[in-house]
């Protein structure tokens, strides 16, 4: 096809439409040379190329002028040319600066992850397990904020937040009218809404969800769990706002909390509105589908004691058995 | 006396005024002008080699025919007058003095552009300033070179002064575009350059106030005339700002190409060094250009002299150079500390950071905090290679050049001046109200350092 323009990724050759930015060109690969992403996120227009961390080389820059670009590129916002290479893990010198990117991340970083719900779930640990120092090289005091709450079920701890913006491109791309910003500068600004808990919109609970730390949370869920406990379940309802397309996370035969679904590189698939969010918080109110698939290498997956025993809602189910098939053989070894 | 293109008349008492700068010659270039065309304009400029004074040096000429020109959109020149380098403040002196020059240099590059529109941004914090561009876009619009029609050439010009906030980061050209739209001065991520998607999406020139007005010389005598000054690819004359230890500082026009010595020592420019004291380092061009020790300020790496241009000043790279930058020229003596200096600049750049992207954001303070950690004596041996390797990873990493700024003053202070550092770690107590001095930094250069260095 002639209208597709041909990128190599770590030796990895891949045709993509023009315009495609190298991180989706390389998340058409998959595995492990996608770049990691902590602004980006695709389903928001204009994020991206702020916390550096998906930084690559581009040894050739197309077929027409093969010269490399001078620096480093964040993948996200940078478009493909045709005959571009790209280096991204095959890259010492990548490694290298988005390890220092990820070192600059965790320097103001509370690292309170014991405590924090996002644990479990969260791309800056994540990030930091591949990255990160074994020790910090920081001897000074990390910078502070009361947490505040910017709506009534979201809580903000700015303390966490490393200034992705992906919540300020969701309010003003998602819900109708966006309260809350960056306010001040430099290693000062912090996310906030000039008037507490003025953030009431329909949507505003995506927030929530597009946090890649633990800076937004739930507080219908803060502290009733960690995250590996719960059991994901795929559900949906029928909302008049929103798709209604939920995953469920279960604790027993409580849900505990409700979230968007999210794919594998953490974003969501489709936005939910905040009744599904906060107040259906019932199995009654939902049609359960099955267990939400959890890559093998993440800790939810691991710590499955529910799994012993099939979960409720699995027991009479005999669709939902067969879904869960390999899982319970699993479970009826021991 | 060398040859005075933007400062000819600064010292003709009313020059401020538009009827003297009129009667000086203002505004031929206007006249001049409006009798070619557009592409003809921009071609006298390319002639010229302007190379943009506002620290990065890119030509002016090419700049401008980079300019995309859509069919029905409109296009924007912006001059940025957010002048905010520390040790910089050319501008400010032009603007202050003889604004005309910059009104009929924006003139000139409007129509040169076909730009309708035109904006001077200038730092919220040169109030005075403004006031004054105010009244000079008055008197030139009551004298008809402003407006509709403008000396019946059918050309139309409205010019605007827009107070910026007072942050430095909004001397970023796509930050000063987000700030001049009404938005938080964030810079964009580039591409677009803003010669395609600038100020409210439409392409626009971003140029600093003496590459504009040096557009005026350009077109009165011809860029062919204009490229006759200076020396190689650094054309014309430039505006130095100098300060720090020196006789007499001050704002300086100087032909490119000048060397470095005679411009610290003569007469006619600083006067040497205030109070018989020797050099110990210069910042040759604003605060986020690399500090150079006394010996490579004056002579280059192998023994020739050094030259104010462009291509002179950068030689020898990150080793043994610096850069133009904006003409920010600070002096310091045998008796200043350059530790302190570098917490200084340090400080700057930590309060300056937009806090958009994460290495600078988080990178600036942490320098900051080592840096006065060293500077007041509770310094540690690994802080000084710490600070390298902050250095460099914020260097390169970052969305815009303020990153690079705040690396290279800190890379460079260490990179010559580690005797410095080391002592200040060593003497925790002594350099609290003693100073490093001199010790070698003014003596000849070795030549078997300059092998390994290169």
């Amino acid at each position: 096809m002639s209208d597709k323009v041909k990128v190599t990724i770590d030796g990895i050759t891949v045709e993509v439409d023009p315009g495609t930015t190298i991180l989706n060109a390389a998340r058409q690969i998959g595995g492990d040379i996608v770049p990691p992403a902590m602004c980006y996120y695709s389903k928001l227009e204009g994020s991206g190329g702020k916390c550096r961390t998906c930084i690559v080389k581009v040894s050739k820059g197309s077929e027409k002028d093969p010269r490399p670009m001078p620096k480093l590129v964040a993948s996200c916002r940078t478009t493909v040319m045709d005959g571009m290479e790209v280096q991204n893990i095959t890259s010492p010198e990548v490694l290298e600066a988005r390890s220092g990117v990820v070192e600059m991340l965790l320097i103001n970083h509370p690292l309170d992850c014991p405590v924090c719900d996002q644990a479990g779930e969260c791309d800056l640990q994540n990030l930091g397990y591949e990255h990160g120092l074994q020790k910090t090289r920081y001897e000074f005091e990390r910078r502070t904020f009361e947490r505040i709450d910017i709506g009534d079920k979201i809580q903000l701890h700015m303390n966490r937040c490393i200034l992705c913006y992906r919540c300020v491109f969701t309010a003003d791309q998602i819900t109708n009218k966006r309260v809350h910003g960056i306010l001040n500068r430099g290693d000062h600004s912090e996310i906030s809404t000039y008037i507490q808990t003025a953030v009431d919109n329909d949507f505003s609970g995506n927030v929530i969800d597009v946090c890649p730390v633990g800076a937004l949370t739930d507080k219908t869920f803060r502290f009733k769990n960690r995250v590996w406990f719960t059991k994901p379940i795929d559900a949906h309802r029928d909302c008049p706002t929103c798709s209604g397309k939920v995953t469920l996370w279960y604790k027993g035969e409580d849900v505990l909390r409700v979230t968007a679904r999210k794919d594998v590189y953490g974003e969501v698939e489709e936005f939910i509105c905040n009744t599904c969010r906060f107040d259906k918080k019932k199995t009654a109110d939902w049609v359960i589908e099955h267990p939400t698939h959890i890559s093998d290498t993440s800790v939810i997956s691991s710590n499955h004691y529910e799994t012993m025993k099939p979960l409720p809602v699995i027991q009479d189910n005999p669709k939902l058995q067969l879904a869960n098939k390999i899982e319970l053989e699993k479970t009826t070894k021991f | 006396m060398a040859r005075k293109l933007l400062l000819e008349h600064i010292n003709v008492p009313g020059i401020n005024t538009f009827d003297v700068y009129r009667q000086k010659g203002g505004y031929r270039a206007v006249e001049k002008a409006l009798k070619m065309t557009p592409d003809e304009v921009v071609e006298e400029v390319k002639k010229s080699g302007l190379r943009g004074r506002g620290g990065a040096g890119f030509p002016t000429g090419m700049k401008w025919s980079f300019l995309a020109k859509p069919e029905g959109v409109p296009r924007y020149l912006v001059c940025n007058a957010d002048e905010s380098e520390p040790g910089t403040f050319k501008d400010r002196y032009l603007m202050t003095y003889i604004p005309h020059a910059l009104i009929e240099g924006m003139i000139v590059s409007s129509f040169a552009l076909g730009a309708k529109t035109s904006y001077i941004y200038v730092r919220g914090e040169m109030m005075p300033q403004i006031r004054i561009l105010e009244r000079a876009i008055a008197e030139a619009k009551n004298a008809g070179f402003l407006g509709k029609n403008i000396l019946g050439s059918g050309y139309d010009l409205e010019l605007y002064v827009q107070p910026g906030g007072g942050a430095y980061i909004c001397g970023e050209e796509t930050a000063l575009l987000e700030s001049l739209e009404g938005k938080r001065g964030n810079p964009r991520i580039k591409p677009p350059f803003p010669a395609i998607a600038g100020l409210y999406g439409c392409p626009t020139v971003v140029n600093n106030v003496e590459s504009i007005a040096a557009t005026v010389p350009i077109i009165n005598d011809g860029g062919e005339e204009y490229a006759k000054i200076g020396i190689g690819r650094s054309t014309g004359t430039k505006l130095i700002s100098a300060s720090g230890n020196l006789v007499r500082p001050g704002v300086y026009e100087i032909e490119l190409g000048l060397p470095v010595e005679e411009f610290i020592y003569s007469d006619e420019y600083c006067g040497g060094i205030a109070n018989g004291k020797r050099l110990k380092a210069t910042v040759a061009g604003g605060s986020s250009v690399p500090v150079l020790p006394a010996n490579l300020t004056l002579k280059l790496a192998n023994g020739d002299p050094r030259l104010m241009s462009y291509e002179s000043l950068s030689e020898g790279g990150f080793a043994t150079g610096t850069m133009m930058g904006s003409g920010g020229f600070i002096a310091f003596d045998e008796d200043q500390c350059i530790v302190r200096n570098t917490w200084n600049f340090s400080r700057f750049y930590h309060h300056e950071s937009c806090g958009q992207c994460s290495p600078c954001r988080e990178g600036t303070g942490w320098m900051e905090k080592v840096l006065h950690r060293l500077e007041y004596g509770h310094g540690k041996m690994s802080d000084i290679d710490l600070l390298v390797d902050v250095s460099r990873k914020i260097e390169g990493n970052t969305i815009c050049p303020l990153g690079d700024a705040a690396a290279w003053p800190v890379a460079s202070a260490i990179r010559h001046f580690r005797d410095e550092f080391e002592w200040h770690v060593k003497e925790p107590v002594k350099c609290l109200d003693t100073n490093y001095g001199l010790a070698n930094y003014a003596n000849p250069i070795a030549k078997a350092e300059v092998t390994t260095e290169n």
